[in-house]
């Protein structure tokens, strides 16, 4: 964004490869959708879009026999839609950071990865979406959610959470959508200039909306995209701070923790981001994009990864301390059947993959290792997920009652339906990379370092 | 002319200037007009059109599934017999609970059986065409199948003995039957309609002795007797859910 550029670029190490060009920019991102379909893509899209198969088999399923085919049952009536809910849209969270925190705050190394991650937030907060909607028994119903003037002369209950949940997340959606747009109009119009048949030229020009790149459009947009930005900022801290109270607005030891909400946040932020980490390794390998996403890049993510990971461990600790500390008898024992019962391991992949990992970025040399970076981003992925599961079933598998305790596990269709929105997921992901520019040509060339001999 | 030419001039020297730079193929090139000028009022107006039809679309849901048409309110059913209410309640003068038995002490009003009808149909009206099915009925056991007019979903439990019992008219919910020579709904049945009594039970409560005339009218007036019966009567309807789905 030229408005918050540095005044003087020079004084800043490039954020992007010394030897990019000028035209470069235009040549390597806007090529990779003009070129023609690589092999690789179409294997991976393939295999993706057999996990969509799977996901509307097991959506199919569900709609017709209901809920009793997944593992959820008393005491756990909260399984693995509500983990696979909170750990989606958790990822999608680095998008929102990156898009409108980062830019606010004048980090030019967002511009790089941005419109991939927005990307990302967006087909996570599709993935995440869906599972509310599918837990709800009859999901037919799912407009019951919204506040609309029904012949039943009832409103949703807007004291629960699950109510703020429908407004947080679907406003999440529409101003990340909206962001996402925003910011690829210009460069729809670099792809219109690009196309060379009519068909192309109209449809990339009817998405540019008009966009002849004049001063006034200029002027205009940044506005625009910085209102936006303004939007999104409190989006980063209230969609999981609102998923949170799902949880400690009940009494259930392990849920009942005024902690929760920032500490949901950070967890957000840091499955976010290893997530963001998991998948910018490979497209830049395979895309060739090291002259855009340097180095540099990865060493901030994974500092990023490290200060988030703390907090995350932090929020452990304190949940640990609060339950001696509190004196209560059912969150002393939560904590200990956390640690030593049946779910033990639950608890300690949480420890290993969330706290453990990311130590290693105390060490410059491990932050810019790819395959270390790689191994702990996926490490972190499980690990967060893992931790919700801690969170939803370890908690309620054994409340106050003995009597009332039981065990659970996902089904085959539990299993099928997290898996199919990986397939979900990866094959968006594989239509917006091939679709559109995955990284923002507009913003880049501002980025491109001016040529040698002018810099005396 | 010349200060065209030097627009021209001008123009070619950006060309090249440009071509010098370029040394890939990928490089935009001038393109003509894609739309129309007339695209801009037909963007301007698949918005506006976009906001009307949401708009409408909306208002036609809201009036729909209100309208006597998605309710069946009004629609006069198919029956065994073409029974009119309007004849035996106001023509004769026979009270509800002659045939609607349990009215007072069930969940469920209770239709007639056969020779509840037979009463009086074996004397008067005996061969009347259309009570041929009645007389069949009698004669083979088999009870007539009418089609239900109120018919509330099998996820509520409705019971009419404590609506009786607090003070609620017959006419509060099926209409003016003496005036319906053909059964049919008086009121859309919906949940709304049903909460327009439960949250505010003063605006329709009538003293109990009023419960099966038709055409009550409350004296003095409405709001006076309304609190009054409500107090005494202890009328206090619930609107928790399970009150009525269980």
């Amino acid at each position: 964004m030229p408005v918050l550029r540095q005044l003087d670029p020079l004084e800043r190490p490039s954020v992007i490869g010394e030897n990019v060009r000028y035209d470069d920019v235009n040549l390597r991102i806007a090529g990779i959708v003009t070129a023609p379909t690589p092999k690789g893509w179409l294997i991976g899209f393939g295999v993706a879009f057999l996990f969509v198969m799977l996901f509307m088999a097991a959506v199919t399923y569900l709609f017709a026999r209901g809920i009793g085919i997944w593992g959820v049952n008393v005491p756990v009536a909260w399984g693995f839609a509500i983990v696979n809910f909170v750990w989606w849209i958790g990822i999608g969270h680095a998008g929102t950071l990156i898009s409108a925190i980062l830019l606010l705050l004048h980090q030019e190394w967002r511009t790089s990865i941005n419109r991939f991650t927005e990307a990302m937030t967006l087909f996570a907060v599709a993935c995440a979406g869906v599972f509310p909607i599918l837990h709800l028994g009859r999901p037919w119903f799912f407009y019951w959610l919204f506040p609309y003037p029904s012949e039943m002369q009832i409103w949703p209950q807007f004291r629960s959470p699950l109510m703020w949940d429908v407004f947080a997340v679907s406003t999440y959606g529409t101003v990340s959508l909206l962001f996402w747009y925003v910011g690829l109009i210009p460069d729809f119009a670099t792809m219109r200039d690009l196309a060379r048949t009519r068909g192309k030229q109209m449809l990339w020009g009817v998405l540019a909306l008009g966009w002849r790149g004049s001063a006034h459009h200029w002027k205009q947009y940044q506005m625009a995209y910085l209102l936006l930005a303004g939007l999104a900022t409190p989006l980063v801290v209230s969609v999981h701070s609102i998923v949170s109270l799902d949880f400690s607005v009940g009494i259930v030891p392990g849920w009942h923790s005024t902690i929760f909400p920032p500490y949901f946040v950070a967890g957000a932020i840091f499955s976010g981001f290893a997530m963001v980490v998991t998948l910018i390794l490979p497209i830049r390998h395979f895309y060739h994009l090291e002259d855009f996403i340097t180095i540099r890049h990865l060493d901030n993510m994974a500092k990023i990864l490290l200060v988030t990971g703390l907090i995350v461990g932090y929020g452990y600790l304190m949940e640990t301390f609060i339950a001696w500390y509190s004196g209560n008898i059912f969150e002393r024992f939560m904590v200990l059947n956390r640690i030593l019962g049946p779910y033990w391991w639950v608890w300690a992949l949480v420890v290993i993959c969330n706290v453990m990992t990311p130590q290693v970025f105390w060490s410059k040399r491990m932050r810019v290792n790819l395959p270390v970076l790689f191994a702990a981003s996926l490490a972190i992925n499980v690990g967060m997920w893992v931790e919700r599961y801690m969170i939803v079933v370890v908690s309620l598998h054994r409340d106050f009652m003995p009597g009332a305790w039981g065990m659970y596990s996902g089904t085959i269709w539990d299993w099928s339906t997290l898996l199919g929105t990986f397939g979900l997921f990866l094959a968006l992901l594989f239509l917006f990379i091939r679709g559109v520019p995955m990284l923002s040509m507009a913003e880049l060339r501002e980025l491109v370092p001016s040529p040698r001999k002018e810099r005396k | 002319m010349g200060a065209l030419k030097k627009i021209a001039e001008k123009r070619n020297a950006f060309r090249h200037f440009r071509l010098e730079r370029s040394e890939v193929s990928l490089q935009s090139e001038p393109v003509s007009q894609l739309f129309h000028p007339a695209s801009n009022a037909l963007a301007r107006f698949t918005i506006v059109g976009v906001l009307c039809g949401i708009t409408a679309l909306s208002t036609w849901a809201y009036a729909h599934f209100r309208s006597d048409y998605f309710t069946h309110r009004t629609l006069v059913q198919q029956q065994p017999i073409p029974f009119s209410h309007e004849h035996h309640v106001s023509g004769l003068g026979i009270e509800c609970q002659y045939c609607h038995t349990t009215v007072e002490v069930s969940s469920y009003a209770g239709i007639p059986n056969t020779e509840t009808c037979m009463s009086c149909h074996s004397q008067i009206w005996t061969n009347a065409a259309y009570l041929a099915p009645l007389r069949e009925s009698l004669r083979t056991g088999k009870r007539l199948r009418w089609t239900r007019v109120n018919d509330l979903p099998d996820y509520v439990f409705f019971n009419h003995s404590i609506h009786i019992k607090k003070g609620i008219g017959c006419e509060s919910c099926h209409g003016r039957v003496d005036k319906m020579p053909l059964m049919s709904k008086a009121h859309s049945l919906q949940m709304g309609w049903c909460l327009d009594c439960h949250r505010d039970p003063a605006k329709f409560i009538r003293p109990r002795e009023e419960v099966y005339s038709m055409g009550y009218l409350p004296k003095p007036s409405q709001e006076v007797v309304g609190a009054r019966l409500v107090a005494a009567y202890d009328a206090k309807p619930k609107t928790d859910c399970y009150t009525c789905h269980r």
